[in-house]
């Protein structure tokens, strides 16, 4: 991520459904993640690692490790909270990549042990948690990491808070952030368990049509020839993206969700068999966030419709026997219900 | 240009392909058994490439501190402070990084290695260590499988625009001609000024369609290829034969679909390559589009077919159930615990640093030496993963026929989805007539497990002994590659047929009850099934044999086996 200008998100030809749930997880953190699951070289990667350079600037507090919110008074680290006042800085968004051979200690955070040898002082040195606070942390081949890790990162993403007990420090900071997961189903399957846990799911396939594939070449190879002009030439694009992002941030809490739109996803997830409740949670929140992407005062049909493959296939109980791929099921429920 | 290409030139102008444009072709999987050819293919490579030029050789299982970088043990011991090694990935920044034995790489180490080659650095996390270093490296995959089924991981190949195969080449055609360092040097300068047209790129695009190429890498790799072909050549633009050695290089070794006859529509004779050389070089894309199929075509590998039979079969890359788990000093590793240094245990340094790094003022004062006590010693605990495969042994005779096959394949199949709770690998095996078929190898697939069995006939004689015995051939195969074999066997326990094929009741079950001994004897865990109408001293005698618990189906119902499997 470093020195490397990033391929422009809005210059991503097609893979609607991968930016969409990328683009939701932005308006509303508070989604649970996304897991991007599909073929080589169809641009994973690219998405996400374009994320840092279209999100807007945050406001974070000077100084502080965790880039704490200096607005939201209730989510500030323990040092924050005792040091005042605070002075404001902005700062882009973290787009963190774990990367594969990660040891749990520099994921978590642990003793500096420099400081402890030369000072004899027992300082915590944060870890990838806390600098992916307020942004995004991206795993790629997520099915490659080790299990425990996995578990892990799924917790302190599910509870927002990292506790770190280890080496005499008793240690918790805030750590909110946007799980990405993406990986190859080839290299090896995810857990059952595991999946439930991500928000939005999503499969991408490398596009069949000739005149897309030949699109995305040609950008790729404008790219890697001119990153500068090729950026440059999407400048336009991206700040109108970002523009409609933050309008969907502030709209967000007044999205209204009549109670046809409830009784909607919770007829879709009978008919679908989720486990629990968390199918029809995801499912209206982010019907919610794409209503405020496209500037809808409230849920209805169409933004339920998009949204609830990605907020439901990982979701299904399993038949191993059953050959049926889980988005045709999706599919086919949504056909059955949405018809008046 | 000549379709039928020589092989060796091919591969020389492979190397001096690459030696123009290392970083963006990513570099080369190379298909050949250690000897003469390849060595001297290497060795042009290395003269092509700037002297300078890192040259690093990847072993194979390399740990993650050596590739990534880590701790300096000894320097961290003797400074008595972390001091950061580099890993070979970074070492071989902007170099030539040669895998050896690229066929049983791990998954999870060519991950690491894609990571690198798509963000030109390497990154880790570990050992308490933040580490960031450039790594653009060019892979060389070296490649010594031989069956159509060893390859090197497929996220690695994908991002190597080169796949050579040297072993047809006789050691006698390496001393042809190739280019030499200061053609390359001319190359590498005129690169950035060549242009692609469209044309170029939609060719290539339908091209790689065309050969069912899904992913998107080859084609855009294709058109770095056809790029550093025309910057050899000293043109200024890629001319339509730099296209079609592109097609050829990149896309030809990767179909997995030969091209579908052509549309009706489309005219039937494509124009003869030489006509490219009298007509102006404006080729319309359509008929651009042909020559590069045609050029494709040349170099689809002959063994296509079988590799797409093998295709389905092989999810699983060798190295990932290759890896035995039984010694207690390996597997996943799960942090440390207090302990003494002996018995075989294995430091975890870190650990034992960072316990020992609160005490250093009071134990020793002002000296820069580290003090580590006994108390502060941390020991790597690792965690077995024994996966299990359960080894479904179907009678498929007439007399079980008779009785119950259906029955036992519903069964199998309520075992099946056990076994997909539990993670289990299954392989299927039948019997009838005069011996055991695999139907299916140990997989995850339950839903091929499903298919084989549903697929199943019945009739024909009972040879257990020698169903028992493809059974022990398996079991053991399965006991090498780390894993627990689970025999279940479902059969009314009638033999009639020996081993040498002859009927005859009383030696058949003779020799049933010895294989089924010796399975006994290599301590692999079964049960039986007894499929006949009614519960018999046959089957109860050969599960005794067995040393493994005796159901008759009657009294079970499927649930019933399903805990006695699970229970096992």
């Amino acid at each position: 991520m470093t020195g490397r200008r990033a391929f422009p998100f809005s210059a991503i030809v097609g893979q609607e459904e991968m930016k969409l749930a990328i683009l939701i997880a932005a308006i509303d953190p508070g989604i649970g993640g996304v897991l991007v699951f599909g073929d080589r070289g169809t641009g994973k990667s690219t998405a996400i690692r374009a994320l840092a350079a279209l999100l807007p600037e945050i406001p974070v507090i000077e100084g502080c490790p965790y880039r704490c919110d200096p607005a939201d008074e209730a989510a500030l680290c323990a040092e924050c909270r005792s040091r005042r006042p605070h002075r404001t800085a902005m700062a882009p968004v973290p787009v963190v990549d774990l990367p594969l051979g990660a040891t749990e200690d520099r994921v978590l955070g642990a003793l500096d042990i420099q400081r402890a040898l030369a000072e004899g002082v027992k300082s915590f040195e944060p870890g990838l948690l806390a600098r992916a606070h307020r942004g995004f942390l991206y795993i790629d081949e997520v099915n490659l990491l080790e299990d425990h890790l996995v578990d892990l990162l799924l917790d302190v993403a599910a509870s927002g808070e990292n506790v770190v007990e280890r080496e005499g420090l008793s240690i918790r900071h805030p750590a909110r952030f946007v799980l990405v997961g993406s990986g190859n189903p080839e290299e090896g399957e995810l857990r059952p368990q595991l999946l439930d846990r991500f928000g939005l799911s999503v499969e991408v396939t490398t596009p069949r049509d000739l005149p897309s594939r030949i699109e995305v070449i040609r950008r790729r190879d404008a790219f890697e020839r001119d990153p500068s002009g090729f950026t440059a030439h999407w400048s336009g694009a991206e700040a109108e993206l970002r523009r409609r992002i933050l309008a969907a941030r502030t709209r967000l809490p007044d999205i209204a969700l009549p109670d046809s739109a409830l009784e909607r996803a919770a007829r879709l997830c009978l008919a679908l068999g989720t486990d629990g409740l968390r199918g029809e949670l995801t499912l209206i929140r982010a019907a919610r966030a794409l209503a405020a992407f496209e500037g809808e005062a409230e849920v209805d049909d169409a933004a339920l419709r998009r949204v609830a493959p990605p907020a439901l296939r990982h979701r299904l109980r399993r038949n191993p026997l059953d050959e049926a791929v889980s988005t045709t099921r999706v599919e086919r429920a949504i056909a059955e219900i949405f018809t008046p | 240009m000549t379709l039928a290409a020589e092989p060796w030139a091919d591969a020389t102008r492979a190397a001096a392909l690459l030696a123009i444009d290392p970083a963006g072709l990513g570099g080369a999987s190379l298909r050949a058994p250690p000897g003469p050819v390849r060595d001297a293919w290497l060795a042009l490579l290395r003269t092509l490439l700037p002297p300078a030029t890192p040259w690093r050789r990847l072993p194979l299982g390399i740990a993650d501190s050596r590739l990534l970088g880590g701790l300096d043990l000894a320097a961290t011991l003797q400074s008595g402070r972390p001091v950061a090694e580099r890993g070979i990935l970074a070492e071989a920044d902007g170099g030539l990084l040669l895998l050896a034995m690229a066929e049983r790489l791990a998954p999870g180490t060519a991950a690491r290695l894609a990571a690198a080659l798509d963000t030109g650095e390497v990154a880790a996390e570990r050992d308490g260590l933040t580490l960031r270093a450039p790594a653009r490296v060019t892979l060389i995959a070296l490649d010594e499988g031989i069956g159509p089924d060893e390859s090197p991981p497929a996220a690695l190949l994908d991002r190597l625009a080169l796949r050579l195969d040297l072993t047809p080449i006789p050691p006698s055609a390496t001393r042809a001609l190739a280019p030499t360092a200061g053609q390359i040097i001319a190359a590498r300068a005129l690169l950035p000024r060549i242009a692609a047209g469209p044309d170029v790129l939609e060719a290539l695009c339908a091209t790689a369609a065309t050969l069912g190429i899904d992913s998107l890498r080859p084609p855009l790799l294709a058109l770095r290829l056809a790029r550093a072909a025309a910057a050899l050549a000293g043109r200024e633009a890629v001319a339509e034969e730099d296209a079609a050695l592109a097609a050829r290089l990149v896309l030809g070794p990767r179909a997995t679909q030969a091209p579908a006859a052509p549309e009706p529509e489309a005219p039937p004779p494509p124009p003869p390559p030489e006509t490219a050389e009298d007509q102006p070089p404006q080729p319309s894309p359509e008929q651009l589009g042909e020559i590069l199929l045609a050029a494709a075509e040349a170099a689809i590998p002959a063994g296509l077919l079988d590799q797409l039979r093998l295709a389905p079969a092989r999810t699983r890359t060798p190295g990932t159930s290759g890896t035995r788990r039984a010694s207690p000093l390996r597997g996943r590793p799960i942090g440390s615990r207090p302990g003494d240094l002996r018995g075989g245990t294995r430091l975890a340094l870190v650990d034992t640093l960072r316990a020992a790094a609160p005490w250093q003022r009071l134990r020793g004062g002002g000296s820069p030496r580290l003090r580590i006590a006994r108390e502060d010693i941390r020991i790597r605990r690792f965690q077995q993963r024994s996966e299990t495969a359960t080894l479904f042994l179907v009678d498929a005779s007439g007399s079980a026929a008779l009785h119950r096959l259906a029955e036992a394949k519903g069964a199998v199949e309520l075992l099946l989805a056990e076994c997909y709770v539990r993670r289990d690998r299954v392989a299927l095996l039948a019997f009838r007539g005069t011996g055991a078929e695999l139907l299916l190898p140990p997989t995850h697939s339950l839903v091929r497990a499903r298919r084989s069995l549903a697929a199943l006939p019945g009739g024909g004689g009972t040879p257990i002994a020698s169903a028992l015995d493809q059974a022990l051939a398996l079991a053991d195969a399965i006991q090498r590659r780390g894993q627990t074999p689970l025999l279940v066997l479902l059969t009314d326990g009638r033999a009639n047929i020996a081993r040498d094929g002859r009927p005859g009741r009383e030696r058949a079950m003779a020799e049933a009850l010895e294989a089924a001994r010796a399975l006994r004897a290599a301590r692999i865990a079964a049960l039986l099934v007894d499929t006949s109408p009614r519960p018999q001293e046959a089957g109860r005698s050969l599960a005794a044999a067995l040393g493994g618990r005796y159901i008759p189906l009657p009294y079970a119902d499927a649930a019933a086996i399903s805990r006695a499997v699970r229970a096992a």
